[in-house]
């Protein structure tokens, strides 16, 4: 997969004197979905900002579809979207007049098919001569999202895409950004819904102030970094962890009811040692009532992440 | 390379003048109703006592210029400060923003459309001026070309007053406290030449003057100074504005964090 933005060395610093950005790398592929992790204040939206022209960079780089982002702004600008984090637009406006405008704005001449198609995708086609300020929340969101799609961008800046939107209402438009990935277009997410990169992203970069500390294949990350845990409630008491288990990473509760194991590397290798433990708890003669099992979420990852960068 | 966008200076002009004709009964209407109320008070009630010896014309058809500047002048910077400000506190200037437009675009797009609510706001004006009081036009071609230009002027004032301004009260207190009273100290309903010293030489240092001056003379082919000093004067006004935005969108101020 070839490259469609780079950016080198990107600073922000504020007049304020706070500096959002030190100095970040970043490459991101065509055709994927790359999820942006980070708390608060972390410089995504800053990130974003300096992309797609909000936000004056200090230092640094940027190259879109193989094209310095400083000379060639008009054209490259053209082939980008954003989908901003704030419901910021006309609300007086009618649905279908605000997404034309958008067309327009961006160069495109009218394109009634084009629009009709991404309305319908979007479930707002029934409401298209609707003010967007009587739609709901979810739908008001799902009106920036056409907006953003009507100058059909190759890439397509989502800046938490489904904050405040409820749980069908995210899943549906989880379905929506893949659909929009199998037709070609790169998509960059932030979000603050791990879950939401777990399920869709492609690649994840964590960012935290101002710096980017890791990028890494979602899959490859869980595998790296994923661990299970299991809980055995014991029928009686013991003083310390039985000896058949040494070899395993397990753990005894201070009252002594319950063996912990934790390890694996979210690919499988945690699930079997749970079996072996099990095997050898039996072969011991020792008993246990229930058995809780989990594997660690990217969410797990990501705190450990921030709690290590913090430390 | 693009160097200019015209669909999307056309799809930002048509929207401002879409969003006045939506409001049309506070954006046309009302500044219609107030100058009307003018002509009636001024032209039609008092005018008809008035001695016309100084202006050679008779009081009525005298402040219709100046009538015409007031509204021209507060409608434009009204317009173009609003046309940009509404985005800045929306949040939605995002879009703007991140779109393939530059200076010239979003200019053509914003000023153009508010000089164009406040040229359709003259012709309404001047049309019923014509119920209460008899004017005539001398020079047409030159009045509507110094309208367009004061009108063009002024929305670009207005704009830049869209950008820096921060809050609905400051968007409102250049108008109020700036533009209202010049324009009335301006010669609006009286000749210059009716001052006595020093408040003439006073009244020389307000822009207003030669603007609704200029005005005059297209109407009645006499004003209190020759019409190229108001050409100037707005000429230099205009050009220290578009300098200013020019300045604006290359530095961000105000637009780009």
């Amino acid at each position: 997969m070839d490259s469609i933005l780079e950016i080198k060395g990107l600073t922000k610093t504020y007049d304020s004197g706070f500096t959002a950005l030190h100095g970040v790398d970043l490459s991101i592929k065509r055709g994927e979905i790359f999820a942006l992790l980070g708390p608060n204040g972390a410089g995504k939206t800053t990130l974003i900002g300096a992309v797609c022209g909000l936000v004056r960079p200090t230092g640094g780089s940027m190259t879109a579809f193989g094209e310095d982002m400083g000379r060639h702004w008009r054209r490259l600008r053209a082939r980008i979207g954003l989908v901003p984090q704030e419901l910021a637009t006309d609300m007086f406006e009618t649905v279908i007049h605000s997404v034309n405008y958008s067309r327009g704005l961006f160069g495109l001449a009218p394109d009634a098919a084009r629009v009709e198609e991404i309305l319908k995708a979007l479930s707002l086609w029934d409401k298209r001569n609707d003010q967007i300020r009587a739609l709901s929340g979810g739908m008001k969101r799902r009106v920036l999202i056409a907006k953003a799609l009507a100058h059909e961008p190759e890439l397509l800046f989502l800046d938490e895409p489904t904050a405040g939107v409820d749980v069908e209402l995210r899943r549906d438009m989880w379905a929506q950004i893949s659909l929009l990935r199998d037709r070609g277009t790169t998509i960059i997410l932030t979000t603050h819904y791990i879950e939401e990169a777990e399920e869709m992203a492609d690649r994840v970069g964590i960012i935290q102030g101002g710096r980017i500390r890791m990028v890494e294949e979602t899959r490859a990350l869980m595998k790296r970094l994923g661990r299970t845990e299991a809980h055995f409630a014991l029928g009686a008491p013991l003083a310390a962890v039985p000896e058949v288990l040494s070899g395993l990473n397990v753990s005894l509760s201070e009252d002594g009811l319950e063996l912990v194991y934790r390890g694996g590397d979210g690919s499988g290798r945690g699930k079997a040692e749970v079996a072996e433990v099990t095997k050898r708890l039996a072969g011991a003669g020792i008993d246990y009532t229930a058995i809780d099992i989990r594997e660690s979420s990217l969410e797990d990852i990501f705190v450990d992440l921030l709690e290590g960068a913090a430390a | 390379m693009i160097a200019f966008n015209a669909r999307s200076t056309w799809t930002i002009y048509k929207r401002e003048v879409m969003r006045a004709m939506r409001t049309a009964m506070q954006s046309i209407l009302g500044p219609v109703l107030t100058t009307v109320l003018y002509f009636v008070v001024f032209g039609a009630a008092i005018g008809g006592r008035m001695d016309s010896g100084v202006t050679g014309v008779n009081y009525g058809a005298f402040i219709v210029p100046g009538l015409l500047l007031l509204t021209i002048l507060g409608e434009s910077v009204s317009n173009g400060s609003f046309g940009i400000y509404m985005p800045r506190f929306t949040g939605a200037i995002y879009e703007l923003l991140s779109a393939p437009v530059g200076v010239a675009e979003t200019l053509i797009g914003f000023v153009g459309a508010a000089a164009t609510k406040s040229l359709i706001l003259a012709a309404i004006i001047l049309g019923t001026a014509t119920f209460f009081v008899d004017y005539t036009i001398v020079h047409p071609f030159y009045a509507l070309g110094f309208i367009l230009l004061v009108s063009a002027t002024f929305s670009l004032f207005g704009f830049i007053l869209g950008i820096w301004a921060d809050s609905f009260e400051k968007l409102g207190i250049v108008p109020v406290l700036f533009v209202v009273p010049l324009t009335f100290l301006g010669g609006t309903f009286y000749s210059i030449q009716m001052l006595p010293e020093p408040w003439r030489s006073v009244a020389m240092v307000n822009p207003v003057v030669y603007l609704v001056n200029g005005l005059r003379w297209c109407f009645y082919g006499r004003s209190d100074f020759p019409i190229g000093i108001s050409l100037v004067m707005t000429l230099a006004f205009l050009a220290l504005c578009v300098g200013f935005i020019a300045w604006i969108f290359r530095t961000g101020w105000r637009l780009r964090a």
